[in-house]
């Protein structure tokens, strides 16, 4: 995907989340946002899934710019894959009813063709026994799979991750990690918010550092990990990859 | 043995009769001898009372003055099932209408919602069925009686359901509709396919409960002069002077209809709470 962010300015209150933040990306598969908490990743991700406004600032990604009204803003999010740090999947549906309903309410699929899309995902992914089970009754682990086979059913053209393993244990990342590098491996295009540096590593063929709002250090994960230039990101990464 | 301690210890009799310790609760499971044993002595206490009071009235029976007008009893009743039923479809549409009313983004809409439900649960039911029938129901031209009567209870009963819908949209996380707005859903879907569902297994125990006051409040509607069952208690009631032979089966009258929702209000609050 091609992507370009130029002077995007967010603030919640009197804090600034964004700060004129830019990025240009001529050809990146699969991004990766780490920094500090409280740094913009989320916010920026939010920007991207839509879900947020930003006060200034523009956004394009593959050529066409995103608009910031509320219409537009829907068409936009029919077009990407969001998944969520606490899954939230909708409690009241089965596992297949949750990867269903976007496909028949919002992609106009036939009820028996959302059901096959969707069994097909859940096979794939190993979920096929617990496609009539409620998300309380599956695993954080499970619950997470469903919800990134929720995203991927419906063919984004981007799948955004915000910090989809921070809620889980350690085996259970694992298996949700796994997931989302076959995603990649297949082609699809992904945007994540991470705390699993060496995931980053491994799958990210770019990685920003965003701190105050800003991008600092923009490279490839050789780059990034192995030679920061910047004295934060240098910090901050003898911070995470202390233990 | 300091005071503290006296405070917190609750006495063994007290313990054994109202809290159950953990795990030791009412399971629900239909076991016959068990619900036997536990009701009988609470039947037992109840037909003792009231036989005792009666004994001490030496009242003079005489059903069969009442049986003559069993009729009228009967289709008093059907009327108060028709008009309960009607009442429940309508005032569950307009308790969702101002709970959707009450979350709307346009303030006045709001507190017009908020004005209707207060003045409707902080006044009582007569002053209501009275100024609504003679004054508002006359000068829009509601001239039919049963009309008036079932939009009066249902504006009424109305009013407590939406704020039991109120309550179960309230309950719906945050998270949940930033999910449906993630996945693409407009806010009429959301509302549909997201929030209703999940709502509704909240409100269902709390909207049964009140389908049995609205059932029972029906009886007002007698002083309108609606022929319902309360009005044909009193209308038999005033040809026999049989006052407890009118009035006993119009309380049965009431229970069988009522109590069967009670006893489905158990049944679901127990499985929703075994279900999240």
């Amino acid at each position: 995907m091609r992507l370009s962010i130029s002077s995007l300015s967010k603030r919640f209150g009197p804090h600034r989340v964004l700060d004129r933040l830019s990025l240009a990306l001529e050809s990146v598969h699969c991004l990766a946002l780490i920094g500090p908490s409280g740094g913009g990743k989320t916010t920026l991700l939010r920007i991207l899934a839509g879900l947020e406004t930003p006060e200034a600032g523009e956004v394009q990604l593959d050529g066409t710019a995103m608009r910031f009204e509320e219409a537009a803003l829907q068409r936009h999010r029919r077009t990407v894959g969001v998944v969520f740090q606490a899954f939230n999947l909708f409690p009241h549906l089965t596992a297949l009813q949750n990867i269903t309903l976007p496909l028949e309410k919002v992609h106009g699929y036939a009820p028996a063709e959302a059901h096959e899309v969707a069994m097909r995902l859940l096979a794939r992914f190993q979920l096929a026994a617990h496609a009539a089970q409620k998300p309380a009754a599956l695993s954080g682990g499970q619950r997470q799979r469903v919800a990134i086979a929720r995203a991927v059913a419906v063919k984004p053209r981007v799948l955004l991750f915000d910090e989809p393993t921070s809620a889980l244990d350690p085996e259970m990342t694992a298996e949700v990690l796994d997931m989302i590098r076959e995603l990649g491996a297949e082609g699809q295009d992904l945007i994540l918010v991470t705390h699993e540096m060496g995931f980053a590593r491994v799958v990210a063929d770019r990685v920003a550092f965003l701190a105050e709002g800003r991008i600092l250090e923009c490279g490839t994960a050789d780059q990034v990990f192995n030679a920061p230039v910047t004295e934060s990101c240098r910090k901050f990464l003898a911070a995470v990859l202390k233990y | 043995m300091n005071t503290d301690q006296q405070a917190t210890t609750t006495p063994p009799v007290l313990k054994r009769l109202f809290f159950a310790p953990p795990g030791q609760e009412d399971s629900g499971a239909w076991n016959w001898k068990g619900l036997l044993a536990g009701w009988l002595p609470a039947l037992c206490l109840v037909a003792l009372v009231f036989y005792f009071s009666f004994h001490q009235l030496a009242y003079r029976w005489n059903w069969p003055s009442v049986y003559k007008y069993r009729w009228n009893l009967f289709s008093g009743w059907g009327v108060t099932i028709g008009i309960s039923l009607v009442s429940l479809l309508l005032s569950t549409a307009i308790g969702l209408l101002f709970a959707l009313v009450r979350r709307s983004p346009f303030l006045p809409l709001r507190n017009f919602g908020h004005l209707y439900v207060e003045l409707v649960r902080g006044t009582p039911l007569l002053v209501q069925i009275l100024v609504f029938f003679y004054v508002v129901a006359d000068s829009f031209h509601v001239e039919n009686r049963y009309a008036a009567g079932v939009l009066i209870l249902s504006f009424f009963s109305g009013a407590y359901i939406s704020e039991v819908i109120r309550a179960g949209l309230q309950s719906v996380s945050e998270s949940q509709l930033e999910s449906a707005r993630a996945i693409g859903l407009t806010r009429a879907q959301t509302y549909r396919y997201v929030i209703l569902p999940q709502a509704l297994r909240l409100t269902l125990p709390p909207l049964v409960g009140q389908f049995v006051s609205l059932i029972k409040d029906s009886s007002l509607l007698s002083i309108i002069a609606v022929n319902e069952f309360t009005q044909a208690a009193r209308d038999v009631n005033a040809v026999t002077y049989s006052t407890l032979e009118c009035y006993l089966p119009l309380a049965a009258g009431y229970l069988v209809l009522t109590l069967p929702l009670s006893l489905w209000l158990r049944t679901l609050e127990k499985r929703l709470r075994f279900e999240t």
